[in-house]
């Protein structure tokens, strides 16, 4: 049994999707979700455990040697984002009102919630394979999934932010997979790590760079680096508010691990940061983004649409430790993949709290909730903070390694501009408090949300706190998976 | 090798770029989803030329086999395999959407669907 957990942690979502099709039973899918989430995240620590207190973990699928076969591998980096993709995975299925907001006719919740284990079972599949051509297999399941579950929008601009997404989205699959095309030219294998050994002598092919160029391109879509971003603030701002919620805090993160993997595992730091410069090209692209991205989103005025943006700017963060190529630069951006993960889902869960009430995200419609829901309100104030970077919160400790890495190289320009855009964070933070607590309330008898709403709102916040206070697990985790990237990279 | 050796990666570009030109250029979002089946089809042919051996066969063993058999490789034609079921799906994907915005703006032109939101928000 625990010979093939890493074949049964793709195969318990991607076969319980067509359970749900086949039941049709809106209350016995819910469960079977939520079951499937937990399940998941037991098995991806069970998997991250066996990770740390050894070698990695190869495991051949159906019994074939790779490089003909495919090839799960799990080291630490992987176990790490499993484990982050299933924790959000499980308290957002578990949260109470998972279709509000999503523009379902009655008796059709069995297809939401398969196509929710669809999406979670492509983003684990990109995460654990150590086939190239597999990646993109899982990354189209997810991503495919993703456009259905933003459609579902109810807001009637949704199916249009969907369709914009779809169409960046397969242009980015797309280019990812013609990337690999010339990759399989280049090396004549899709074995992640055969395809490693073999570019370490073609650094100067031009087909590798062609391939170098399409992959990270393809990926910068789908991850929404800075000017690629233009579908996401689409796409979150209109999903239902759980989805934007489960998305925002799995999707660009997997996407983020996968350009790790690329950079460090199959060409290596020597090719990308030395010999095609990819840092010249990353740091004034994260800057961008953690400016752009944050300047936007003081003007935004419905808050999905704010936190959307702040996502841009965010997402800016963790590019740029990446490109910092050290490790207290890969720390940082690892450490934020999780720290993001948490504050975002929880901040997006709030937002569902008070949808949920008020049937609106649009900032004026918010006016005054913090006396009429204070639990949800504090909640959103916490993950405001931990956004920002307070001490005491989860977005100190990434800020701290990234400002750590650029000290370390002298480039004190960057330190700065890091602390600078914080500031930004805490401007567009503080708007949404004014609204919560210093208007008049429009309607002063909205209640607080109900407990099956707060429970996982709070496990996510109050997260934030707890991994702020105790460093050594999230910190420590995404120091060893640096470590481990740039050893086996260089 | 001359130019023309590699005709077959000029049908790609040149197909790739109608594609993504389609994608950018036109309003009509069911266009659209035609650039984009273009560019996709661009790939697959791509792969398809790539796995092509000068004189090979197809991969399969001959009964009477005199000497090597010079075959192409069937790899890469077994992942367009999946890429064609990504394409199909994607394409079904964003028809639907398109079905959806139809019944709700009227319309499938893109430019319009812009006016009538603008319109709402003032």
């Amino acid at each position: 049994m625990t010979l093939h957990l890493p074949a049964i942690a793709i195969l318990l979502p991607l076969l319980s999707a067509p359970i749900c099709v086949a039941v049709r039973h809106a209350l016995v899918t819910r469960l079977l979700t939520v079951a499937v989430g937990w399940g998941s995240l037991a098995v991806s620590g069970e998997l991250l455990r066996q990770a740390l207190s050894g070698a990695p973990i190869h495991y051949e699928l159906g019994g074939f040697a790779p490089p003909l076969g495919i090839e799960y591998v799990i080291d630490t980096t992987t176990g790490y984002v499993l484990v982050i993709v299933s924790t959000i995975a499980a308290v957002v299925f578990s949260f109470g009102a998972t279709t509000r907001g999503a523009a379902l006719p009655a008796g059709r919740e069995h297809l939401y919630y398969g196509a929710m284990l669809l999406c979670l079972a492509g983003l684990l599949g990109m995460t654990i394979t150590g086939d190239a051509f597999n990646v993109f297999v899982f990354l189209e399941i997810s991503s495919l999934s993703s456009y259905a579950l933003i459609g579902l929008g109810q807001d009637r601009r949704a199916p249009v932010a969907a369709f914009s997404y779809l169409i960046m989205g397969t242009i980015g699959g797309t280019f990812f997979l013609l990337g690999i095309g010339f990759l399989y030219q280049a090396t004549g294998t899709l074995n992640m790590a055969d395809m490693a050994e073999r570019l370490a002598s073609l650094h100067r092919s031009r087909t590798v760079h062609v391939a170098f160029g399409f992959l990270t391109v393809g990926l910068s879509l789908k991850l929404a680096v800075f000017p690629l971003h233009q579908w996401l603030p689409n796409a979150y701002a209109r999903a239902p508010a759980v989805i934007s919620a489960f998305l925002s805090a799995t999707a660009t993160k997997v996407m983020y691990y996968v350009l790790v993997r690329m950079i460090f595992t199959i060409f290596g730091a020597t090719f990308v940061f030395g010999k095609m410069g990819m840092d010249m090209a990353l740091v004034p692209l994260s800057l961008g983004a953690m400016f752009v991205g944050s300047l936007a989103a003081i003007f935004q005025t419905d808050l999905k649409r704010l936190l959307a943006y702040s996502s841009v700017a965010q997402i800016g963060y963790m590019t740029l430790g990446l490109s910092f190529n050290s490790v207290n630069g890969l720390t940082g951006g690892l450490a934020h993949l999780f720290n993001h993960a948490l504050m975002k889902g929880g901040l997006f869960l709030a937002v569902a709290c008070l949808v949920y009430r008020v049937g609106s995200s649009r900032l004026d419609d918010l006016a005054g909730l913090g006396k009429c829901m204070p639990i949800t309100s504090a909640a959103f104030v916490t993950g405001g903070l931990a956004l920002i970077g307070v001490p005491a919160t989860v977005g100190f400790i990434s800020k701290w390694y990234l400002v750590l890495a650029a000290l370390e190289t002298g480039q004190y320009l960057f330190a700065g501009l890091i602390l600078l855009s914080s500031l930004l964070a805490v401007a567009y933070v503080l708007r949404v408090v004014e609204v919560l607590y210093f208007k008049a309330p429009k309607s002063p008898d909205v209640r607080e949300a109900p407990v099956s709403l707060l429970l996982p709102t709070w496990i996510l916040i109050g997260a934030t706190v707890v991994f702020g206070l105790r460093t050594e697990l999230t910190a420590g985790l995404a120091r060893s998976a640096a470590m481990q990237l740039l050893g086996a990279g260089s | 090798m001359s130019t023309f050796g590699l005709w077959h990666y000029w049908v790609v570009i040149v197909l790739m770029m109608i594609g993504l030109y389609t994608v950018i250029a036109r309003d009509n979002l069911v266009k659209k989803v035609m650039g984009l089946n273009l560019f996709q089809v661009s790939v697959i042919m791509f792969y398809v030329s790539m796995g092509k051996v000068e004189g090979g066969t197809a991969p399969i063993i001959p009964e009477q086999a005199s000497g090597p058999v010079v075959y192409s490789n069937p790899l890469p034609h077994v992942l367009m395999l999946t890429a064609i079921v990504v394409g199909i799906a994607t394409t079904a994907m964003a028809l639907s959407l398109v079905v959806r915005i139809r019944e709700t703006y009227g319309t499938t032109e893109e430019d319009e669907i812009r006016k009538l939101d603008r319109a709402e928000h003032e």
